[in-house]
């Protein structure tokens, strides 16, 4: 305030108003380039991911065994099964238990103690890292069989998602409007009535986009799987032994001094963030606005 | 119609809802079963090595020494110089995002960039940055520590698998982390503001710089510890890129490790008191970001009841 009032008075109006606005225009062109700025990373990861990936993308890819060290051919079809396995694992231990628990502290109880507890554990599991929940399965599966296996994957994946499907499905019931429950309880429906036959189909859209975002992120994970799953040259026989996953084998073949390897990496990248994105995508059509 | 209608489902106990409780005991039960299992499986590692595992500069499984001093300050390390590159892009972005310096169709391309940013996987980051931020570290990195090797920082020699190299990643990978954050609160603050500043002739940046940060400066702060603890958690891109050395440097050029991407390293292979002792450090990493996160956490809480009063 009170360098306007010296302005005024010193009779140099016109010098400071033109710095003013010089100093208005250099920021503002600040901005916008930092911002710009990081358009350029992403933009290099993106056609790299593409020109390095696209060369060797070929139907064999997803049909073939990755060729031992330092051959060349085959694909990485077993570290695709083993990722889909490894996330349908996970959604089955955790969308049940997510959804529910969801459903409870919503329809059910939603002032309690109970409600508060299921809360803030959902929030603290959303904050602890990704490779924690690699680290607890190591401890309560891989430790107790004796071996790494989809399945211990497949549990590190579904505490990483659980937070995820909880919040999404509360928010999705939140979104059902008061009015559609009270006008299925005035018609004398029972509370599991309202939620089966009212709430949940409202919150179906909801909830699915919630479930998509959850595979979105379990596929591109590795710090759960790494050492939970580990990895494996061959396609999977059952859930009780090693796996490979998409993410492992892109961690596993970026350092070998192998080309064809690197190609299959970069290839993998490719395969990966075309999952993850149209996932993603996905989740965003199903909730469209015309279903709300 | 003969006899009463029978209400006799409404009578029976509500089988779902006992469904629904059971599902919330066990979420709750989930996250004691996990911190539990940690726990007891690093019980052997705290009580053998104690308080000297934090303060021991030595990690050698062989000789079954365990410390993890240089790896907390390479998890510090990195995390903080991440959040110093990212800082101010991501202030720069969220200021593009929530002023209307271009149309609207502009600034919906670059939400959708930095949107975009958060979806890739961070193995693919890592792929990336082993061959495209290595390369250019260790070129710039060489001209560095030719003229300014008298700073402790550039001294040594310089490494493409470094400290530097593992932050400049990580700060792309927190970036749509802070700019969600600090966008939501430069838009929480009242456009009355706005047009009161305007109305006093103030230009548009002294209107951010005077009114519009400082009101929203408590969000930012938020947003930058969020993205902290979120850059302390990383595992695979600085696993690739940091160069997993466990000795203790001042170069930002030499490689470094940190607490995530020493347990991606070693868990696979160890066995006995090594993996009690990484269970061990998978404790002090999720009490670190714990800590982290609950004080962004409630920064932002204070924030949303600060700005709610403005209305």
């Amino acid at each position: 305030m009170k360098s306007y009032q010296q302005n005024f008075f010193s009779g140099s109006v016109r010098k400071t108003s033109f710095l003013r606005l010089f100093r208005n225009r250099f920021l503002s062109g600040l901005c916008i380039a930092l911002s710009l700025l990081t358009l350029v990373p992403l933009f290099s990861i993106v056609i790299l991911v593409i020109r390095n990936g696209l060369p060797l993308l070929n139907l064999n890819l997803f049909t073939q065994l990755p060729p031992a060290p330092g051959l060349d051919g085959g694909g990485f079809g077993n570290a695709i099964l083993g990722t889909l396995v490894m996330v349908g694992i996970s959604l089955l231990l955790s969308v049940p238990l997510g959804v529910l628990s969801a459903i409870y502290i919503n329809e059910y109880a939603p002032v309690s103690a109970m409600a508060s507890a299921v809360r803030f554990v959902a929030k603290l599991l959303t904050g602890i890292p990704s490779i924690i929940c690699g680290v607890f399965a190591f401890a309560a599966v891989v430790m107790t069989s004796h071996h790494f296996s989809a399945i211990a994957g497949g549990v590190a994946l579904a505490i990483l998602i659980l937070p995820i499907i909880l919040l999404t499905t509360e928010q999705a019931l939140l979104g059902v409007s008061a009015a559609h429950r009270e006008a299925s309880f005035g018609v004398g429906a029972t509370p599991f009535q309202t939620i089966w036959r009212i709430v949940l189909p409202d919150a179906m859209p909801a909830i699915m986009t919630g479930i998509m975002l959850a595979v979105s992120r379990a596929a591109g994970e590795t710090a759960p799987v790494l050492f939970t799953a580990l990895f494996s040259q061959n396609w999977i026989r059952s859930v009780l032994e090693p796996t490979a996953s998409l993410s492992v084998l892109i961690y596993n073949f970026a350092s070998l001094p192998y080309a064809y390897h690197i190609k299959l990496a970069w290839s993998a990248s490719l395969v990966l963030v075309t999952l993850v994105t149209l996932t993603n995508i996905l989740a965003q059509v199903i909730f469209s606005p015309k279903h709300r | 119609m003969a006899g009463p209608v029978t209400c006799e489902y409404r009578r029976r106990p509500d089988l779902f809802r006992a469904t629904c409780f059971l599902a919330s005991v066990l979420t709750i039960l989930l996250l004691v079963f996990i911190f539990g299992e940690i726990l007891t499986k690093a019980w052997p590692a705290i009580h053998r090595f104690g308080f000297g595992f934090i303060t021991g500069v030595q990690w050698s499984p062989n000789r079954e020494v365990f410390g993890v001093l240089p790896v907390l300050i390479g998890t510090a390390a990195s995390s903080l110089l991440a959040l110093l590159i990212a800082l101010p892009l991501g202030m720069a972005i969220a200021l593009f995002l929530s002023e209307d310096f271009l149309p609207e169709s502009v600034r919906q391309i670059i939400r959708f960039v930095v949107e975009l940013l958060a979806a890739i996987p961070s193995v693919v980051y890592g792929l990336w940055g082993i061959f495209v931020v290595i390369p250019i570290v260790q070129q710039f990195g060489t001209v560095l520590s030719e003229h300014f090797g008298f700073l402790p920082i550039f001294a040594g020699p310089a490494y493409g698998n470094s400290l530097l190299t593992a932050s400049l990643v990580l700060a792309l990978m927190v970036l749509p982390t802070i700019t969600a954050i600090s966008r939501s609160s430069l838009v929480a603050v009242p456009y009355s503001l706005r047009e009161g500043s305007y109305a006093l002739g103030a230009t548009r940046w002294e209107t951010i710089l005077g009114v519009i940060l400082p009101t929203a400066s408590p969000g930012i702060v938020a947003s930058a510890i969020l993205a902290f603890g979120r850059a302390m958690g990383e595992t695979m891109a600085v696993a690739m890129l940091i160069g997993n050395s466990q000795r203790l440097s001042w170069s930002l050029l030499s490689p470094s490790n940190t607490l995530s991407a020493l347990l991606a390293n070693q868990f696979a292979e160890a066995d006995g008191i090594q993996v009690s002792a990484l269970m061990y450090a998978a404790v002090i990493l999720v009490l670190m970001t714990l800590v982290v996160n609950l004080a962004g956490e409630m920064v932002l809480r204070q924030t949303q009841r600060a700005t709610a009063g403005l209305r």
